[in-house]
């Protein structure tokens, strides 16, 4: 006989998962919760859009808004041309044999590297040996490597995940591959692309060690891609490792929360914006 | 039969590394008739059909001797421009595959892949493809509207439209209606013999009846090999090969 009926299995089964779904997004909540009722309060308009003084015991974040906007952008604006360019070659140009599976297990290998080592990389190529010192152009190119792999695989995921009749009916019609590519591939890979920009877009403004490291931690707006940048998360975790000032710490983090949820909304409503116009 | 041929397969045989899918095939294809392509799965009639657009060229290890004629001319000799060729000889496949795109940017696909992409220029080609594939009342107002959105007989119809625009000579059809119910084939085959009488149609299909309702030379291929060809009517009430006598009849397999 049966210890637990089927049903009952089925039941614990369910509660378990739900269990396990909820605690996840209850640890979610309470992290925002937490970090905005800390933060809110700080935030106004002379916290945005301020210089900050004193080291940034008072005064506001906006060079770091800016250093926050500046550096995932340069990122992204090496990277993805790059990753876009070598996922469809790998897809479309080459067939699958040993030298796309090294290539392939070469960009998995670089995507599980831990960002210290690629700002410990970016520090003594970039800073020192081509002797940009620390500034945003630093910063944004090791972050493009940093970000590479991921935007890679993603893209080649999404570009695998088109059908293939949709190329065949390319073809038929008398387009070249390229034409294949960049009118029936790309546009409707774009969701999967977006997915990876997404991502990499949230390690840029995330990351810390590879951007003190790379771009430097000047607390003053940028004017041009050779000054140091500081980010807001560099900002926060210079404010609190060193005690300056928890109260901005706590409104930068609330910032940086806001506007990653912001990119998030208006990226999936431009999506679905996108995408229902298109099917 | 001695009518202007349009497409000539001379001892062609095409191999899948050492597998040979098509072995020695020769037949001829007269302009502006329906030469269907029957027999069970896997003899070699899609093979066949998609040596014509040289779409076998994108799966690797395919070799090919002898010759595919059109219009005289070798198509796998050298210095045919492949994209120019699938330009002038259209296919149609098993499921309809609009992109998911509107009505509109479906059929102007060809014509922008062309370097066509001014809406002036492009409008009146629309039309008329989607009046020549009996599809334009239907969709005139809705041309903005999501391809994916129509029932699948319209929707394979936009699909022949959208090869229309592109002015092609030659219409390939790989089992076009295996995805539709009875009324909508019969809408479709319709079309396929209004069409006869402006373009060459070649048509593989699982569908006896269906080869004997709208073909005029029908072939039957086993295994590679072409068994037999020959007028439909002629071939379907007096096969010459006993292997035909049996597929035809139902003994086959």
């Amino acid at each position: 006989m049966r210890l637990v009926s089927p049903k009952w299995t089925q039941r614990i089964a369910v509660g378990v998962l739900g269990a396990a779904t909820l605690a996840t997004l209850l640890i979610l909540l309470f992290i925002i919760v937490f970090v905005l009722e800390k933060g809110l309060r700080t935030i106004c308009w002379n916290f945005l859009f301020t210089d900050p003084q004193d080291m940034g015991r008072a005064g506001g974040i906006f060079p770091t808004l800016i250093g926050t906007l500046l550096l995932p952008l340069l990122a992204l604006a090496v990277a993805l041309p790059l990753g876009v360019g070598t996922a469809v070659y790998l897809t479309e140009y080459t067939r699958e044999g040993r030298l796309t599976r090294i290539i392939r297990f070469g960009t998995d290998c670089l995507a599980g590297i831990p960002s210290i080592i690629f700002g410990l990389f970016g520090f003594i190529f970039f800073v020192t040996i081509l002797k940009m010192g620390w500034c945003l152009l630093a910063g944004g190119l090791t972050l493009a490597i940093m970000i590479l792999p991921t935007i890679i695989r993603t893209t080649e995921e999404a570009i695998r995940a088109v059908p293939y009749s949709y190329r065949e009916v390319s073809f038929s019609l008398g387009a070249t591959r390229w034409a294949t590519v960049v009118k029936v591939v790309l546009p409707n890979a774009l969701p999967g692309i977006v997915t990876g920009v997404m991502l990499s877009i949230g390690r840029c403004i995330g990351e810390t060690a590879a951007v003190i490291f790379t771009a430097g931690q000047a607390l003053h707006l940028p004017h041009s891609v050779f000054d140091s940048v500081r980010t807001m998360s560099v900002h926060f975790y210079i404010l609190a490792r060193e005690g300056i000032s928890a109260k901005n710490a706590y409104g930068t983090a609330a910032v940086l929360i806001i506007s990653i949820l912001l990119l998030n909304v208006t990226t999936y409503w431009l999506m679905h914006r996108f995408i229902g116009r298109r099917t | 039969m001695s009518l202007n041929a349009k497409i000539r397969f001379v001892q062609l045989s095409l191999f899948y590394g050492a597998f040979a899918a098509l072995k020695r095939v020769s037949m001829t294809m007269a302009e502006r008739h329906i030469t269907a392509l029957i027999g069970p799965s896997g003899c070699g009639k899609s093979t066949l059909l998609r040596t014509l657009n040289r779409m076998n060229d994108l799966i690797s290890g395919v070799r090919i001797t002898g010759q595919v004629l059109v219009d005289g001319k070798n198509i796998y000799g050298p210095g045919t421009d492949v994209t120019e060729l699938r330009k002038r000889i259209g296919m149609v496949f098993q499921r309809p595959n609009p992109f998911p795109l509107s009505v509109r940017d479906n059929v102007a696909f060809g014509l922008r892949v062309a370097g066509l992409t001014s809406r002036s220029d492009v409008a009146p080609i629309i039309e008329r493809s989607l009046r020549a594939a009996w599809l334009w009342d239907q969709v005139k107002d809705r041309l903005e509207q999501p391809a994916l959105d129509l029932p699948l007989d319209q929707q394979q119809r936009l699909c022949i439209a959208r090869l229309l625009a592109v002015e092609p000579d030659i219409i390939l059809m790989d089992e076009p209606c295996s995805a539709l119910d009875p009324i909508a084939t019969g809408k479709v085959e319709e079309l396929m013999l209004e069409l006869k009488k402006q373009y060459t149609i070649v048509i593989v299909t699982h569908n006896m009846q269906q080869a004997a309702r709208i073909s005029d030379v029908t072939g039957y291929m086993l295994l590679g090999d072409m068994i037999e060809c020959g007028e439909t009517a002629v071939l379907f009430t007096n096969p010459q090969d006993r292997r035909t006598q049996d597929y035809l009849s139902g003994r086959y397999g």
